[in-house]
């Protein structure tokens, strides 16, 4: 039987969670995730899978239930979008601080006011500095593909840190697309056995947890979580590896199209990398050296590879789907600060786009090669922070 | 009590061992002291009763000494106190002095 399906972003996640098959699910409903954790707790009512669904009042206590079921020992999931992951913010830092390993698809939306629903990576920049691990996807391919990936990065014994896997709202999470599952018993051993540690039900053993700890131990708590994330992206790695010789599929801390002998570049994250990518191609014909490059592994941030692929550009442009108000956006500053170190490196620019689900369309990313071939050309730059296809 | 590095300490602070919120003291968060004096006191055990941290011992169902490793000093035993013909037996006093 073919492997092969037309499916939403959605469905594939829930097909993943599916097949990872958790102990504990706590989810609350929020557009565009709804559709997703009702796949999942479909899943829950016709016995496919032995997971515990939680149905809570709030994402706060959805977050709040999976802490406490991954204290006790089991593997905990649920998903969210824009304000749920807004609300859950105080529990965030408590899963990472407790150094939880849950998994979480963010469905990437925007944040109020004026209501939106639609797809913007306000909500899961916001968690930046939440101590979660965060893996983006372009497409329902790799959002399949990094949820099946997220608990063995998650869980492994060197980091126990809580991750997000992020794919943009509506544009992938409702759009049908081609997408290739692993067998049920392949994806089933890919994640193995969770082995838990310091469960609370392991009684034989009683323990205290998220006690209060004061100014003299507090900061080296937190030095411990800068530890864990200093590993992370090798088990990424690792794992990108392993993941490949059960699906073929290759992984790793970004993706690079058509960057190396490139003269000018974008960087720019999720679905809207593929509508970069064929007019790049269209640009290529014409015989201008542009590439692009997609990071997947956002937090932690890898830095100095980073650094290695794109210091030797003359132009760069970071596109954001958020801003920063009164800044850059989240996604220039880690480039910039990437390159920092580099002695000969690109001047950049910054372009906000997309916002509450505005469309990215090809001729947006001619905008942007258009600008960058004058920048490479004369060295100057107009405005380095701007909106990118805003009336005016 | 010396101190643990950042490599010493316990992934996400859980505490292993059972029953160990006895080794931390707070008496060290005291600013004021209460004192107890004994001549007023009927033993009503009031202050036993009402204090959060019990740190007020109690041996053969009389009061004794405050202990000092655990009071932090909050006051609600000098507030509850009754004492003897209106005079108090735990009064506050500044630490320090
Ligand atoms: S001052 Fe507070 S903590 Fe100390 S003995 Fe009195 S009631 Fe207990
Ligand atoms: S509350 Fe006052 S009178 Fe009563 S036992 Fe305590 S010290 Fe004595």
């Amino acid at each position: 039987m073919s492997n092969i399906y037309a499916v939403t972003g959605n469905e594939a996640v829930a097909n993943a969670l599916r097949q990872i098959n958790p102990d504990v699910c706590a989810a609350y409903p929020i557009t565009p995730q709804t559709d997703l954790m009702q796949r999942f707790a479909s899943f829950v009512s016709d016995g496919l899978v032995d997971t515990e669904m939680i149905l809570v009042e709030s994402e706060h206590s959805a977050m709040s239930a999976c802490v406490g079921a991954s204290a006790a020992g089991g593997r905990a999931v649920t998903a969210t979008s824009g304000p749920g992951l807004a609300l859950m913010w105080e529990i965030l830092f408590v899963a990472s601080g407790m150094r939880l390993p849950i998994l979480m698809p963010v469905v990437n939306r925007s944040l109020s006011a004026p209501l939106n629903i639609h797809g913007d990576h306000s909500d899961a920049m916001g968690a930046r500095d939440s101590g979660w691990v965060q893996l983006w996807s372009e497409n329902a391919q790799e959002a399949y593909d990094n949820t099946v990936q997220a608990l063995l990065i998650a869980e492994h014994m060197d980091i126990r840190l809580p991750i997000m896997v992020c794919l943009d709202g509506f544009i992938i999470s409702h759009s049908i697309e081609r997408v290739e599952y692993l067998d049920d018993d392949i994806v089933k051993n890919f994640v193995g056995t969770y082995k838990p540690q310091n469960p609370l039900l392991d009684i034989q053993h009683p323990k205290s947890i998220g006690p209060l700890i004061l100014p003299d131990l507090y900061t080296e708590y937190k030095r411990t979580q800068h530890e864990a994330m200093s590993k992370v992206k090798n088990i990424v790695l690792k794992t990108a590896d392993d993941f490949a010789k059960i699906s073929g599929r290759k992984y790793s801390l970004f993706e690079t199209y058509r960057l190396d002998d490139a003269e000018i570049g974008i960087v720019i994250l999720n679905s809207a990398a593929g509508t970069t990518k064929d007019v790049i191609d269209i640009y290529r014909e014409k015989g201008i050296k542009v590439g692009l490059l997609k990071p997947r592994l956002f937090r932690p941030f890898p830095y100095e590879e980073i650094r290695e692929t794109l210091q030797h550009l003359k132009a760069l442009c970071v596109l954001d789907r958020c801003d920063s108000f009164g800044a850059f956006g989240p996604l220039y500053t880690e480039i910039a600060s990437s390159l920092y170190l580099s002695e000969n490196k690109p001047i950049m620019i910054n372009k906000i786009y997309g916002l509450g689900g505005r469309d990215y369309m090809p001729e947006h990313a001619k905008i942007v090669i258009e600008e960058l071939i004058e920048i490479a050309n004369t060295g100057k730059v107009k405005l380095f922070k701007d909106y990118l296809g805003v009336r005016e | 009590m010396k101190l643990k590095g950042w490599k010493e300490i316990t992934p996400g602070a859980v505490i292993l061992e059972a029953g160990s919120s006895a080794e931390f003291k707070t008496g060290s968060w005291r600013a004021y002291k209460p004192v107890w004096i004994k001549e007023n006191c009927i033993q009503c055990l009031f202050c036993w009763l009402y204090c959060p941290d019990m740190a007020i011992k109690v041996k053969d169902g009389k009061r004794e000494e405050f202990d000092y490793d655990y009071c932090k000093g909050c006051g609600i035993c000098a507030l509850e106190c009754p004492g003897k013909k209106g005079k108090k037996a735990i009064v506050m006093e500044e630490e320090g002095n």
